[in-house]
């Protein structure tokens, strides 16, 4: 499975950093997931390199969310990594104490969560909060982490990051709330990005606007992003790689393009079907903007 | 089928929805979530209410089914004016409106089975106990449900099959409109391709026949399963027509982001 590269990744989305052939940074090896003695995710195995973006796609239950819950240690008391390494660069998490293994959750592998307005506490404001967690993993002045904040909103787009900062987490909307929470993780800038359903509780328009930011953040830093969704318009996309699951079982696994086009597995290609699809007229001006923003010919 | 000459299930007209301020009554902090929309539904119709969060699109179903207090305009269901209908008035107003909403679990109770959830409007409006048993069974295969799962609770089925059952429950008393409050927006798009086609196939028997106020953000849905479309902006509705005419050529601005927002 090693030797992808992220030479897909500069033809798709502009990722232009690097050209030279990349390492991954994480690597699934044969894991098997089990909670209370039942195996619910069973033989995954897929590597992610630097700047890369894998979409993991599927039904609910089918085990998307376990797999990279695996990843960050929150498999929960009843949730045990059974079999297969699960390694990030050279260390295998499967076997970290979870001492190690908080350490490096934050400054190398971070995580959006479906409704990151939830994770928030309600009672302070945003700054609190952020400033709280990137201290807790290395020194910093307030003024600093001020700073930094306001130039990474800045760079991920996002717009007054000042008054966002000032803000308690209910007086944002949920697609600030969501972007808020990518920025928490993104603020210690970690190597690997965990995604599960970022976009699945926003409308279209916020929708968007998340995906768009996530993009910019793969150019910027070279994050390497590992995307849960069942929305096939968001790994449409974003991604480079897609891995279809159901039922706890690899599907399929390969190029976004090619496996969205021509699907080989029969679940993949009636999960292709289900998916509701605008219908545009090609003498639309419609068709035309949307062709130019890349979102048809790619299906 | 002459439209025209028919009289709509549904007619809002003017509907305003406002949620006061601070303590119920600071002008300064009141919003106005709906303002002065005006449509018509006509019988055995699907329109669809598109519109991004916040735009009023679940305060505007609100106050047509009653959960709020309309502050202006009214709803006429069927030639009667609802809009302050109370108490044994709303009783008889849901034989004739049902809904289905976005969380199939939430929506029933959980001390109950499917088939007690289902017959529950029936054992209301006065059948027996049994009779009301084996007409939710009747449903339920309806909506395509192994009867196997009447004894079942909400949580020992699927989000789907929950779905399927809240439209039996809501078809119980033939109503002639069925609200659909984001139905299909927390389910897998395998499962939404089959609670579409379910209530696509319901809407066209002539027995079950009802009109369908379908809301939903998802526009690509909308536009393949809805006869006509309202693009709700701010509380308003900036744009109406046939799903296709709107997406091939939207002339509000609001509309164009919304289709370009669709990945």
């Amino acid at each position: 499975m090693r030797g992808c590269t992220c030479r897909q990744t500069v033809n798709r989305c502009g990722y232009s950093e690097g050209d030279e052939i990349m390492d991954d940074v994480l690597r699934y090896d044969h894991v098997d997931i089990s909670y209370n003695g039942r195996k619910v995710v069973k033989e995954i195995s897929f590597t992610v390199s630097e700047g890369e973006i894998l979409g993991i796609v599927g039904e609910s239950g089918s085990g998307k969310s376990t797999v990279i819950k695996a990843a960050m240690g929150l498999l929960g008391q009843n949730g045990l990594c059974t079999r297969g390494d699960i390694w990030y660069r050279d260390k295998n998490l499967t076997e970290l104490s979870a001492e190690v293994l908080r350490k490096l959750c934050g400054p190398e592998l971070g995580m959006i969560f479906q409704n990151s307005g939830a994770s928030f506490c309600p009672v302070r404001t945003v700054e609190d909060q952020l400033y709280e967690s990137v201290k807790a993993h290395r020194p910093v002045s307030r003024e600093e982490f001020r700073r930094e904040a306001a130039e990474l909103m800045r760079r991920t787009g996002l717009e007054e990051g000042g008054r966002v900062l000032k803000s308690y987490p209910f007086e944002l909307s949920g697609g600030m709330q969501q972007r808020v929470g990518i920025a928490a993780a993104m603020l210690l800038k970690p190597a690997v990005l965990f995604a599960d359903e970022p976009t699945s509780a926003l409308d279209t328009i916020t929708q968007k606007q998340v995906v768009e930011e996530m993009l910019l953040i793969r150019k910027t830093f070279g994050t390497a992003i590992v995307l849960v969704t069942h929305n096939i318009g968001v790994i449409r996309a974003m991604a480079d790689k897609v891995l279809v699951m159901k039922d706890g079982i690899m599907c399929e696994y390969g190029d976004a393009r090619q496996v969205l086009s021509s699907p080989q597995h029969q679940y993949t290609k009636a999960l292709l079907e289900a998916v509701p699809k605008l219908k545009i007229n090609t003498k639309s001006p419609v068709h035309l903007e949307r062709s130019l923003a890349g979102h048809i010919g790619f299906l | 089928m002459n439209v025209i000459k028919m009289e709509p299930v549904l007619r809002v007209e003017n509907l305003t929805g406002i949620y006061k301020g601070k303590n119920g009554r600071d002008p300064k902090t009141a919003f106005t979530a709906v303002d002065h929309v005006s449509f018509e539904l006509m019988p055995g119709e699907c329109l669809g209410i598109i519109g991004e969060s916040g735009s009023g699109k679940s305060t505007l179903v609100n106050m047509i089914i009653r959960l709020l207090d309309a502050a202006e305009g009214s709803v006429i269901l069927d030639g009667e004016d609802i809009t302050t209908a109370r108490g044994k008035e709303l009783r008889k107003i849901y034989r004739k409106m049902q809904m289905v909403f976005q969380s199939p679990q939430e929506s029933f109770d959980p001390r109950r089975t499917l088939s007690d959830g289902i017959g529950e409007g029936l054992r209301n409006s006065g059948m027996s106990g049994r009779e009301a048993k084996e007409e939710s069974i009747r449903l339920m295969k309806l909506c395509g449900l192994d009867p196997e799962l009447a004894g079942c609770y909400p949580h020992e089925v699927s989000g789907g099959q929950c779905q399927r059952a809240a439209i039996a429950r809501a078809l119980a008393v033939k109503p002639k409109l069925l609200i659909c409050d984001e139905a299909t927006s927390a389910l897998d798009v395998t499962i939404q391709k089959e609670i579409i086609e379910l209530l696509d196939e319901l809407r066209s028997r002539e027995k079950e026949g009802f009109s369908i106020l379908f809301i939903c953000h998802d526009i690509a849905l909308v536009q393949q399963f809805c006869d006509r479309v309202l693009v709700l902006y701010k509380g308003r509705i900036v744009e109406e027509g046939c799903p296709d005419d709107i997406i091939n050529d939207p002339k509000d601005e609001y509309t164009k982001r919304l289709i370009a927002g669709v990945l």
